[in-house]
């Protein structure tokens, strides 16, 4: 396989609680917690997880907004972990993110083309004002939108024309990786179906690799080449979207899967079942011990609440944090027969 | 399956808003109906008129600025649109109750979940027994029974808690204890679950539909998230610019929609199943004020004809309790 374009290292990032009088540091909240992937060129990397499961602190950490507490990125085999003056401005054309909500993400008092021509400013991409313009309209070509646009405000726009601008303020730099946070979430699912081919056209064309966040399963299946799947903090499962969905080996991951809501039987009929008693997810400030699933798994044993469970590699790519993970796989028998003689 | 008698019955509903850009027509001859004990879905996209209908069949669409609506709302063989403020008062929590996408913003935060729960038992006890208060000791064990059927674990304590003490979950299960604790006979359930994560509103919609079957209690679900509408509702009416394009079984909808609307919103849904995603609905929801002649839809359809722009498209049977407004499906033109 070829070098990773991002390499991330047993990342972590707490955030200090404080409290009392003198606002001593009462405890941390393990938001990320000893997370490693590596994203490979031309690849979308998708990251699922339930709200609270620190998916989106590794993509601020990532991108510098935060400051990762341990471990290490690697972006292009350059450590970016500590950014320099001349690193950072590499890296930050290298890298852009688009976030969830394009309404608090753009400037309301700013039109689509100063909006657009700020980090043409900044990186120096164009000569003149003239020049800018060209390279705006030619960014809103990319982003299929029309240029009649460039001078409304956000607010004159529909939400997915606002996250189409999005899109063309990170593309302004000409990046090679983009990070995007939920990035259709808000959108009705017509609009983001369009979107969804124009994130994929976008990738082939100008040969982008992806971190893609999402809460959804189906739209994972649908756009990731790999997928990785958080719980409170750490990474339980990581392997090909088309195995993964397959042989989904850890309960949780089952869970996720099947709780999935779907519209057609094709679909209810790939869901595995289902591993989970019910309950909450719980608080980041105090998770669980041990595989931080445990108190929600149907399939626990004594020693999941003790230990933390090491990384097995299941099969060719495909990493799960489980105790159980050898006897939850079976591919040979096929996994779903075999799980469901262990639940009953 | 018998035919059970109508609960709901929407007859050719129109809401006009006075707005700055002049008359808004949002509801174009919406028809919904819902049977008693049923569960029926209504998706449709944002903006399309779900929550508009939904508020006109509870009796409070505000007016101004909306206009006074036309058609009929016929809840449990009385007109809504002709009722009393007092009349809506007294159907309200007896007849109908609601639960809302946010449990937050619907429960009082400086009230425990209990003194919240307790006036509702007492406003429903006071209804059906001509004035008279329940006891203390009643409306606790009322309280505590409704909570227990929604499985919150430690239902005496839960009643001392305030609402930002629970989690979203428990939020929701309180609300829905609650809205069920008069025994309503519809229940309008507007995105529930939407704002929670997939586990836990697996677990919701399980519970709630396990409730209202043993309950006897019709469910209207109003959601935008199809998923929803295949998990818990028996019959789906998709809406689509203030009109109703297809109805029918939800599951024959959902595997096979006939509208050309109904077939984009299915198709833009990404499968579990990672089929390529088909790229969406040319064209955007069209302004209120100058709605498309004919079909809605005619704008942003690739199967338009002459006849779209000319005239509305009537609902057409197209299989047993499916009905299809389009064009499309009118005898002589059918594909």
């Amino acid at each position: 396989m070829s070098e990773p374009i991002l390499a991330v290292e047993n990342l972590s990032k707490h955030f200090p609680l404080r409290s009392g009088l003198l606002h001593r540091v009462s405890g941390y909240v393990k938001a990320v917690d000893d997370v490693t992937f590596t994203v490979h060129p031309g690849e979308i990397l998708g990251l699922v997880g339930e709200s609270g499961s620190g998916k989106s602190t590794v993509a601020k950490t990532i991108v510098h907004l935060y400051g990762a507490t341990s471990g290490r990125v690697r972006f292009k085999g350059r450590d970016v972990s500590q950014l320099d003056r001349q690193t950072a401005r590499w890296y930050r054309r290298e890298v852009q993110m688009v976030f969830q909500d394009p309404k608090s993400s753009l400037n309301p008092r700013r039109s689509v083309s100063s909006t657009l021509e700020d980090p043409l400013i900044i990186y120096r991409l164009a000569r003149s004002r003239r020049e800018r313009e060209v390279i705006v309209r030619t960014l809103l070509q990319q982003v299929e939108m029309s240029s009649r646009y460039m001078y409304k405000h956000p607010s004159a726009l529909s939400g997915g024309q606002r996250q189409r601008v999005a899109i063309a303020r990170a593309l302004a730099v000409n990046p090679s990786f983009l990070v995007l946070d939920e990035p259709t979430s808000a959108l009705d699912v017509s609009v983001q179906a369009k979107l969804i081919g124009l994130f994929i056209r976008l990738q082939e064309e100008l040969g982008l690799s992806y971190l893609f966040i999402t809460h959804n399963l189906s739209l994972v299946r649908t756009i990731a080449t790999r997928a990785a799947v958080m719980y409170v903090g750490k990474l339980y499962e990581l392997g090909t979207v088309e195995h993964l969905f397959r042989y989904p080996v850890h309960p949780y991951t089952r869970t996720l899967i099947a709780a999935a809501p779907v519209i057609t039987q094709a679909e209810e009929r790939v869901k595995p079942t289902m591993m989970s008693k019910e309950g909450e997810i719980p608080s980041p400030v105090n998770p669980p011990s041990g595989c931080a699933f445990h108190p929600r798994c149907s399939g626990a044993h004594s020693r999941c609440s003790e230990d933390l469970p090491p990384v097995v590699e299941v099969a060719p790519g495909h990493l799960v944090r489980c105790w159980r993970a050898e006897e939850l796989v079976d591919p040979s028998e096929g996994t779903e027969t075999r799980v469901n003689s262990l639940v009953s | 399956m018998a035919e059970r008698s109508l609960l709901l019955d929407i007859r050719d509903l129109q809401v006009q808003f006075r707005v700055y850009e002049g008359l808004s027509r949002v509801l174009d001859g919406v028809c919904l109906q819902v049977r008693e004990a049923e569960r029926v879905g209504l998706a449709g996209e944002t903006g399309c008129g779900k929550t508009v209908t939904m508020k006109a069949a509870m009796g409070i669409l505000k007016s101004p600025p909306a206009q006074f609506p036309t058609g009929e709302v016929v809840l449990a063989g009385k007109d809504v649109l002709k009722m009393s403020p007092s009349e809506i008062l007294a159907m309200k929590g007896k007849t109908i109750a609601m639960i809302f996408q946010d449990p937050l913003s619907s429960l009082n935060p400086v009230f425990t979940v209990g003194q919240q729960m307790f006036d509702v038992i007492r406003y429903g006890h006071r209804r059906a027994s001509g004035g008279r208060h329940p006891t203390r000791a009643k409306t606790k064990q009322t309280a505590i029974a409704a909570l227990e059927s929604v499985r919150l674990p430690d239902p005496e304590r839960t009643l001392k808690m305030y609402p930002l003490e629970l989690s979203g979950g428990m939020r929701q299960r309180a609300l829905i204890a609650m809205a069920l604790v008069n025994r309503p006979r519809l229940l309008v359930a507007d995105e529930p679950g939407t704002a929670l994560d997939v586990t836990i509103q697996a677990q919701i919609l399980e519970l709630l539909k396990a409730l209202v079957r043993d309950a006897g209690i019709a469910v209207l679900i109003i959601t935008h998230d199809l998923g929803v509408i295949r998990e818990i509702a028996e019959r789906v009416y998709i809406m689509y610019a203030g009109q109703v394009v297809e109805t029918g079984p939800a599951a024959a909808i959902l595997d096979a929609p006939q509208h050309p609307y109904a077939e984009g919103l299915v198709a833009s849904v990404p499968r579990l199943t990672g089929e390529v995603l088909a790229h969406g609905i040319p064209g955007t929801i069209p302004d209120y004020t100058e709605t498309p002649s004919g079909c809605r839809f005619h704008p942003r359809c690739d199967h338009r004809m002459d006849v779209c722009v000319q005239r509305k498209p009537l609902p057409v049977e197209t299989s047993p309790g499916r009905h299809v407004s389009c064009h499309l499906f009118n005898g002589e033109t059918r594909r």
